[in-house]
């Protein structure tokens, strides 16, 4: 009894999770996937980045390690900003105190618990006005800043937040997406596998209809009809046309496994065909829909970045990479460059990254294919 | 053959079909009313029920749905909504340029990948392969839109190397003037999941049987790789480029827009953002059907370029 406890032998998940772990670029990869899902987490629950959307510095303030500009380089910044904060000397020896102040004074909001020491209801209205009124008026109240870490947008964004937030925005759509197109053609494939005949001929049909559009026209069209933009319609329109590839991996999975034994002896034992399909195939070929949904999530994420920089994906107002990228073509003109390289960079590394690890995924999953 | 062409082209009904009933559900029913679209904000009763009338969308589906099928295969579809253009005109002029630019970049991606591909095969597995390899994943993984925005500013508005965009009338002009900065961005863009992809194809071949023999009997490795295995990777390859080619008509959109092409793609963008339904629904039929050509012709082509293949 003991000793058939002590040699388990180890499943599909443990033989593939120790091939990836020997793999060292799959390791670094899929660190850096995780710091982004971190980074995703923190920025959803607002920890981080969840003021993205205050104007901290002055309209397209330079990154730090550019310097401030002049006042005539600027194209178009607020009067008051500029009025009390001039350009830094750099041979001011307190040069490092008055921007600490300039710091302290940009980030530090107005309190919304009023002067006798009560919640105020409309406190954070009033705030807004105050802060509405120090823009326009005489006097400011909020210092904006003469350059950020990364510098800012049009409206003085901190670019570095902006980027998080729309990291967020970009890797939760191609994510959801990817997890419908992957539960679509799972569903569809098992049941077309398994059940063969007039069912698989019907879902051929449909899989030969979807194929025969190219991918990118089908989302345009899809995209045109459904006229309300939201985040949740990009996923939609992604995850609705993106299922065949998961399809026809699953189905030709399901033909194979259901002549096997154990799926005879499921049922022999009276298991309907719901549980063979779900409780005794699918583990089996589970490790084919996780690679799938990878690789779907790398090209969504893609994807998405074009409809939204098209202004066919996420609704004004939310900021993702793609609608960064929209920004950015203009204000490269400019020579604001950093809003560009921002994005870029964020978005070339996870998908190095997400494509790094899904190739390691597959090849640790599959080791017959090297 | 006549009879295996047949065959196929009969073969194609129901999924032709197919396309056309998810089109039309898309459009008549799905994307809601379209008088309500054309008519615009400034609008009474008495229009929208004329232009439902127009448009047919007051009769029963299987009506429209007909009258659709009538418009395909006439080549009819009406004026576009917003230009008034008809859409057999759109499409007649639109193919041009975004062939002109397709044409040559196809051509130019699939020689220097085969080329790339053969030469990693000859160093497989040394640091010069898995550089490249990475090289080429980290390439795959900058958008786009980053490349586009970049070359367009550098070569074209920074250095004046090309035109930032425009197009002519002569087809000279046109290739060798306007197209030449659209279709090297276009290289840069897809050399390197092709390269990836038809490394594969030539990885799959060099273990095989012939090429052992070919070895043993003292043929070069040069001949071997430029002869005895593209001969044979020759098949997925042609598979993917011609299967690639009507997705690429819609694929070179963005380079279109940015470059002012009037092509294909570009009308897409432009009808998608002004709900211009026929155009669409036009360009997605017809693409659609010249997939499924492709697809037939792809497999015409497998026969002469292996004597193997039997069609039947």
């Amino acid at each position: 009894m003991s000793i058939n406890e002590t040699q388990v032998s180890p499943g599909l998940w443990t033989l593939a999770w120790r091939r990836l772990r020997a793999d060292k670029i799959a390791m670094f990869a899929m660190t850096i996937v995780l710091l982004f899902l971190l980074l995703l987490v923190l920025s959803a629950t607002g920890l981080v980045a969840g003021d993205w959307d205050s104007e901290v510095g002055v309209n397209y303030a330079p990154p730090t390690f550019v310097g401030a500009q002049s006042a005539d380089e600027r194209i178009s910044s607020a009067p008051a900003a500029s009025a009390e904060a001039p350009p830094e000397n750099p041979l001011d020896p307190l040069k490092d105190i008055i921007r600490q102040l300039r710091k302290e004074s940009a980030t530090s909001q107005p309190p919304i618990v009023n002067d006798y020491g009560i919640a105020d209801p409309i406190g954070k209205e009033m705030a807004e006005i105050r802060q509405e009124l120090a823009k326009s008026g005489s006097k400011a109240v909020v210092v904006r800043r003469e350059t950020l870490p990364f510098g800012a947008d049009k409206w003085g964004h901190d670019i570095i937040k902006k980027t998080i937030k729309g990291s967020e925005t970009s890797i939760v759509v191609g994510l959801v997406a990817a997890l419908l197109a992957t539960a679509l053609g799972t569903v569809f494939g098992a049941v077309s596998g398994y059940f063969g005949h007039a069912v698989d001929d019907f879902f051929n049909w449909f899989y030969s209809i979807f194929t025969s559009i190219p991918n990118m026209l089908l989302i345009m069209a899809v995209a045109a009809v459904l006229q309300h933009k939201g985040v949740t319609t990009i996923v939609l329109i992604l995850g609705l046309t993106g299922w065949t590839g998961t399809y026809r991996l699953i189905r030709a999975e399901y033909l194979k496994h259901k002549a096997r034994e154990y799926v005879l002896a499921a049922d022999a034992i009276g298991a309907s065909h719901w549980r063979k399909m779900f409780s005794h195939i699918f583990p089996n070929v589970s490790h084919v829909a996780l690679v799938q949904m990878s690789i779907l999530s790398v090209g969504f994420i893609k994807a998405e970045v074009i409809l939204s920089f098209l202004g066919f994906g996420v609704p004004v107002g939310v900021v993702s990479w793609g609608s960064m990228l929209n920004e950015a073509q203009n204000e490269l003109i400019l020579g604001k460059w950093w809003q560009l390289t921002a994005a870029s960079i964020a978005m070339a590394v996870l998908v190095t990254a997400f494509s790094l690890f899904t190739d390691a995924l597959r090849d640790a999953l599959d080791p017959k294919l090297k | 053959m006549t009879a295996y062409i047949l065959r196929r082209l009969w073969q194609m009904v129901p999924t032709m079909l197919g396309v056309i009933i998810l089109v039309f559900f898309l459009f008549n029913w799905v994307g809601g009313d379209p008088a309500y679209i054309l008519a615009g904000k400034m609008s009474n009763i008495e229009q929208i029920n004329n232009i439902r009338h127009q448009l047919g969308v007051d009769q029963p589906y299987y009506v429209q749905l007909w009258i659709f099928i009538k418009q395909i295969v006439t080549f009819d579809f009406g004026v576009s909504w917003s230009t008034g253009e008809t859409v057999a005109h759109v499409l007649a002029t639109r193919i041009g340029p975004s062939l002109t630019v397709l044409i040559p970049l196809t051509i130019l991606e699939t020689l220097i990948a085969i080329a790339l591909a053969l030469g990693i095969a000859f160093v497989r597995g040394s640091l010069t392969d898995r550089l490249v390899m990475v090289a080429c994943t980290v390439g795959m993984s900058i958008s786009i839109l980053v490349y586009i925005i970049v070359f367009q500013y550098w070569f074209a508005y920074k250095w004046s190397i090309f035109p930032v965009q425009g197009w002519g009338d002569s087809v000279v002009e046109n290739l060798f003037h306007y197209s030449l900065l659209p279709i090297l961005i276009g290289l840069a863009v897809s050399v390197a999941p092709t390269l990836r992809l038809f490394r594969t194809f030539v990885l799959d071949e060099v273990n095989q049987d012939y090429v052992r023999t070919a070895r043993a009997k003292g043929v070069s490795e040069r001949r071997i790789v430029w002869v005895h295995v593209l001969r044979n990777a020759a098949i997925p390859i042609i598979t993917y480029v011609m299967s690639n080619l009507p997705g690429l008509l819609i694929g070179v959109f963005l380079l279109e827009r940015f470059f002012g092409i009037p092509g294909i793609g570009r009308e897409v963008i432009l009808a998608v953002d002004r709900s211009d339904f026929p155009v669409i629904k036009a360009i997605t039929v017809y693409v659609a059907a010249a997939t499924m050509i492709f697809n037939l012709l792809t497999d015409l082509l497998y026969q002469a370029v292996d004597p193997r293949v039997q069609l039947k």
